[in-house]
């Protein structure tokens, strides 16, 4: 109950952070961590749990669902995976990756 | 259901380009055990950081290293240099293997007298030694290496109170070709100076010129160095011989063998370009073999070598604080053991694995101390997987050095701990504690109170 309502809370972080984000609609990702951003030609590396990240944002998952998502498939805490989310998803905005909405 | 383990998401950008042909790879496997001991384990029990020292691969080294020399060379002697590492559990290892005490300050002189070395056994290196130093030294028998000529006639005039006639030899520096030349110790080949002191201590026959010593340098990476080296002192030995006609003891060729660390700046790994053992005694021992030394007269081979014999028998064992993200975009790991511990870290770029097992995927990272201090940096760029806080890692040879010239600073210095032949495990140094240091310091009593 307790981590439900301290998900509850980082989630309600991000959002106040303004950090929903969705994946460009062209932007290809293969299962194998390889991401194509065909408008400037870059391409990228990405390890497993990056690539479940990515994906769940393409289909258009909220970053809480995200949160939740991993949560529940790994062995980690909300503390850790809230730091992490939020650099990760920094950096798929400043990389132009992903854009707010 | 089991939950996987958890990586830092990770996107790094894809560079395209030529690739490396030297083919060399980013070094992340996991080290989790240390003579079959795990760092996990000793990391519970010792605390974090912690060195860990193996005595395995210490007697190893030193057996590579004698074998080298012994089967080329008919006279060898290894002196253990203190100031590598003087804790003393390592220097009576180095002496149960036959080495000699080699000590450049009465501090590790007394060391190498509590630890059992015999006086005559002891080696008296540098530039500083005090009358009482140079008195306790030649009632011991031990050999002083003079270093310039106000020690010389230091000596002399204690000779006239003194019963004993002191075993010296002359430090010797001289060009060998490499740079920077080390010309501060002891006396120049080539403009004369060594060979007016020697005159100096033979005519004024107050003392017994035994050996003849040179050190030239550190990390030498030219095994010819040594050859010159050793060409000049036996010019000197045989010089002696021919004007004098006296035999000297022993040619000492100080240290400064590589080990397979990694300088800054270095295209390639330390282990793919420093020279074996098989190569610095080749060039030796072949110099002085065909020196001209008739049979009786072959002087014993000292060799005073330190980082070669322990670099690579040491480990520094810690945890990761934290990780960030700097404002151009590198990753930035904080451990607990910064250059307060790892004085080494200024020249190397020490090798880091990280003791888990992780994914492929990695990451550039700077390692940073835990000393809040801009100079703390261990590695200025090392790839390594996404590493979290508490996760533990593995700096490699460490053995030199860094156990004599780290730093009460900020922090107090950890536990050193040994794993034994059979993989147990003693602490040979204990952790300081806040009461150590403060032992030390006296308070005046008007400052013993204060109101704020």
């Amino acid at each position: 109950m307790l981590s439900w309502v301290l998900i509850t809370s980082l989630s309600e972080g991000l959002k106040k952070c303004n950090m929903n984000v969705r994946i460009k609609s062209n932007v290809a990702v293969s299962d194998s961590g390889f991401v194509f951003d065909p408008s400037t030609g870059d391409s990228y590396s990405v390890n497993p749990i990056g690539v479940e990240i990515i994906q769940l944002l393409k289909e258009k998952s909220s970053t809480d669902d995200v949160l939740k998502s991993i949560l529940e498939r790994y062995e980690t805490d909300e503390k850790t995976i809230d730091k992490d989310l939020f650099e990760f998803i920094q950096l798929l905005l400043n990389l132009q990756l992903a854009e707010k909405v | 259901m089991t939950k996987l383990r958890y990586e830092r998401p990770i996107i790094t950008s894809l560079n395209g380009g030529v690739s490396n042909k030297f083919g060399t790879r980013s070094l992340h496997e996991p080290v989790s055990h240390i003579d079959g001991v795990s760092v996990k384990e000793i990391i519970a029990q010792y605390g974090s950081p912690v060195f860990i020292l193996s005595e395995r691969k210490i007697r190893q080294t030193y057996r590579d290293a004698k074998r080298a020399f012994t089967s080329r060379y008919p006279k060898v002697q290894f002196a253990w240099s203190y100031k590598t590492n003087y804790i003393n559990a390592i220097c009576n290892i180095f002496h149960q293997e036959g080495s000699w005490a080699e000590v450049v300050s009465i501090f590790e002189y007394k060391k190498a007298i509590a630890n059992g070395v015999p006086g005559k056994n002891i080696i008296f290196n540098g530039p500083d030694k005090t009358e009482e130093d140079l008195r306790t030294a030649i009632e011991n028998d031990s050999l002083i290496h003079i270093d310039h000529l106000d020690e010389l006639y230091q000596i002399i005039e204690l000779t006239g109170s003194l019963k004993k006639r002191p075993k010296v030899a002359i430090r010797v520096n001289m060009d060998t070709g490499i740079y920077p030349m080390w010309d501060r110790f002891g006396f120049n080949y080539e403009n004369g100076q060594a060979w007016d002191a020697i005159n100096k201590i033979i005519l004024t026959d107050k003392m017994d010129l035994v050996g003849l010593h040179c050190h030239i340098g550190t990390f030498m990476l030219s095994p010819n160095a040594y050859a010159v080296a050793a060409n000049k002192l036996s010019d000197l030995a045989l010089g002696l011989k021919l004007h004098h006609k006296k035999n000297i003891e022993y040619i000492d060729l100080g240290g400064g063998f590589a080990s397979k660390n990694t300088l800054k700046g270095s295209f390639l790994p330390g282990s793919d370009i420093i020279p074996g053992f098989d190569e610095y005694a080749e060039a030796i021992c072949t110099t002085l073999l065909n020196a001209g030394f008739t049979k009786d007269d072959l002087p014993m081979l000292i060799l005073e070598s330190g980082r070669a014999l322990i670099d690579e028998a040491g480990f520094l064992a810690g945890s990761v604080i934290a990780n960030k993200r700097l404002s151009d975009g590198r990753r930035a790991l904080v451990m607990d053991m910064g250059v307060n511990l790892l004085f080494t870290s200024f020249w190397y770029d020490h090798r880091i694995s990280p003791v888990e097992a992780s994914g492929h995927h990695t990451e550039n990272a700077v390692i940073y101390g835990p000393l809040c201090m801009n100079i703390d940096v261990l590695r200025e760029n090392v790839t390594l997987p996404p590493l979290k806080k508490g996760d533990q890692v593995v700096v490699h040879t460490v053995g030199a050095y860094n156990m004599t010239q780290w730093m009460q600073f900020i922090s107090m210095r950890p536990n050193v701990v040994l794993i034994d032949p059979e993989g147990k495990t003693h602490v040979i140094r204990r952790k300081e504690t806040v009461d150590d240091l403060n032992k030390m310091e006296e308070m005046p009593s008007h400052l013993k109170s204060f109101k704020i």
